[in-house]
């Protein structure tokens, strides 16, 4: 079973992003589980997000505690230390970082794949959101699906119609353009 | 058609497959996204019913109960508060022996205020005649939405399908969502005996002398005993139809099991797990999942766990000043085991206000259970001392 969790803001679309991951999983024929952090959320407040994936149906129905890979939206929820991104991040877990940076900026997270992605950048391009206020989760899923081949693009493409309410030529050109802008971090520079 | 859809859209498409003919309904969290859903279906064509927008949980059950009385196959959801709101006219509905089907998301009932799970506010309703099914998956919830309504319109007794806040409502997992035509072959259009009719105008819910009201109030219980095996036998003929048969309770892995945990919804599912694990290891675990909770199956509770060295009664619940709810019953019904029958029983309260029961909790249980280190008959889990027992605790932040 792989376990995923997704950081971001409220507002940037982490809990979209967890049911879009589920679903491209899901049309490539595995057993799936997404669902956000449970609580209140509010607009610009760290939130998560989570998604089991498996060849059997997931029983194991509790928050995840020990994933084996991070999708953090917002660098900045690193940058200010607002949470503790890597709590119980699995050994040789992978992050995958939206962030106009090289991945080298984030090597400090320790001995993980680490990789970086400018979804910004890219869901402004394709009018996804404002330039302040962008949305990143079609994009970002690109990133995942080549960083971590978790799914095909193809079956991303036809989730990302099933989910997102507007915009789906867009939202599929994002995350198909960020599919080729993941940046990783050498295996051999990723230790300290 | 196999997709992914969260808990309360389990709920929803279980409503449009039974073609409910009246929702009549108030929003509260979590439970907001089934009628949303619903109302969504209503507008869009894809279930033709009368959606009643209500100005209270007090009002929606009215108004269910206003529907069923004319015949309509009818249909509301909540949690918690409204659930309690809802209260004088639950009785109502059961009194009437009216068929409506009600889905509960499972919400800890307030204060200190919560939107979390905990089964306080269903198990609240345990004494209306109400019948109660507790839900592990969302495609148990689709399932058991459609079985609710066939089992109540055979038994004329209203049910509660109950769900985990969050845990199932909220979590998107992928669900089998049965062809409309095998759910029409299943569940036949509703034709009750009795219901308002303008060509015979009647009274119903008239004033009951005391030489009649225990003759109603028998009828109720003759018919929650007779729902037993109406349960039975609509699971088995759902999964006849589907590949998914349902009974009064599961067994898992209860073969040769010398400690066996009871639990019911989601936790069961979590439990499931930590038995196999436990068994791998050689300690011989097994788990009953509660289903069906109102009629209790206490002739099927004694046959599963007669015999047993040990039983573990997990609730998410408590009975305040007599242990958790699931543990008193299950402790009654087997009472009347023979003395050498008897497991030892042990309840443990764990998860209230939606505090997560993991895989690790649950095998430290067992394992506390199994090696006797449990020593009171209801263990607290995993709570901070109490330091003083009279003075309410204080919110430190």
């Amino acid at each position: 079973m792989i376990e995923v969790r997704i950081h971001g803001r409220g507002g940037q679309g982490a809990v979209i992003a967890s049911q879009i991951l589920a679903e491209a999983a899901f049309r490539e024929g595995k057993h799936v589980q997404a669902f956000p952090s449970f609580g209140s959320e509010r607009r610009g407040a760290p939130v998560a997000a989570f998604v089991r994936i498996d060849d059997e149906p997931v029983r194991v129905r509790t928050e995840i505690y020990h994933p084996d890979g991070l999708v953090v939206l917002d660098e900045s929820l690193i940058s200010q230390k607002l949470v503790d991104v890597t709590q119980g991040l699995k050994d040789g877990g992978w992050i995958l970082i939206n962030s106009s940076h090289g991945p080298e900026r984030f090597a400090d997270l320790g001995e993980y794949r680490i990789a970086t992605v400018d979804a910004s950048h890219i869901a402004v391009k394709h009018h996804l959101g404002s330039i302040t206020a962008p949305i990143v989760n079609t994009a970002i899923a690109g990133a995942v699906a080549s960083f971590t081949h978790l799914f095909g693009l193809e079956n991303l493409a036809d989730a990302i119609r099933a989910h997102v309410p507007i915009k789906p030529d867009e939202n599929v050109a994002a995350a198909m353009e960020a599919a080729e802008a993941v940046r990783e971090l050498a295996p051999a520079a990723g230790g300290r | 058609m196999r997709k992914v859809i969260k808990g309360n859209g389990a709920v929803a498409h279980g409503v449009r497959l039974a073609r409910a003919q009246v929702i009549s309904a108030y929003p509260i969290t979590p439970q907001t996204s089934i009628i949303e859903e619903l109302a969504s279906m209503v507008a869009e064509g894809e279930l033709d019913a009368r959606f009643i927008k209500v100005e209270s949980e007090h009002s929606a059950m009215a108004g269910c109960i206003a529907a069923s009385s004319a015949g309509a196959r009818a249909f509301t959801a909540t949690s918690a508060q409204g659930l309690a709101l809802m209260h004088e006219l639950i009785h109502w509905a059961a009194g009437a022996r009216l068929p409506i089907v009600l889905a509960n998301v499972n919400r800890a009932m307030a204060p200190g205020w919560s939107i979390w799970t905990d089964q306080n506010d269903s198990l609240s309703q345990r004494d209306t005649g109400w019948m109660q099914v507790y839900c592990e998956s969302s495609q148990e919830v689709v399932d058991s939405v459609i079985q609710a309504f066939k089992v109540s319109e055979r038994v004329l007794l209203p049910t509660i399908v109950v769900l985990d806040a969050f845990f199932l409502s909220h979590t998107y997992e992928d669900v089998e969502i049965p062809e409309q035509e095998l759910v029409d072959g299943f569940l036949p259009p509703l034709e009750l005996p009795q219901k308002l009719d303008l060509e015979h105008p009647a009274a119903l819910g008239n004033l009951v002398f005391p030489d009649r009201y225990m003759e109603f109030r028998r009828k109720m219980e003759l018919a929650q005993q007779h729902a037993l095996g109406v349960w039975e036998e609509v699971g088995r003929e759902w999964g006849e139809l589907t590949g998914r048969p349902y009974g009064l309770l599961e067994e898992y892995r209860t073969d040769g099991a010398e400690l066996v945990l009871v639990c019911a919804a989601t936790a069961a599912s979590t439990a499931r797990v930590v038995v196999d694990r436990m068994r791998d290891a050689g300690i011989p675990v097994g788990l009953v999942r509660l289903r069906v909770f109102r009629p209790f199956p206490a002739d099927a509770f004694r046959a599963v766990l007669g015999g047993r060295r040990k039983v573990l009664v997990l609730d998410r619940n408590c009975s305040f000043g007599h242990h958790g709810i699931f543990h008193q019953e299950i402790k009654s019904a087997l009472f009347e085991l023979p003395a050498a029958e008897q497991p030892e029983i042990r309840g443990v309260i764990a998860g209230l206000g939606g505090r997560d029961i993991t895989p690790e909790d649950i095998e430290d249980m067992l394992t506390r259970a199994w090696e006797g280190r449990l020593e009171e008959a209801t263990t607290w889990w995993d709570v901070l001392p109490a330091e003083d027992p009279v003075r309410a605790a204080s919110v430190r932040s």
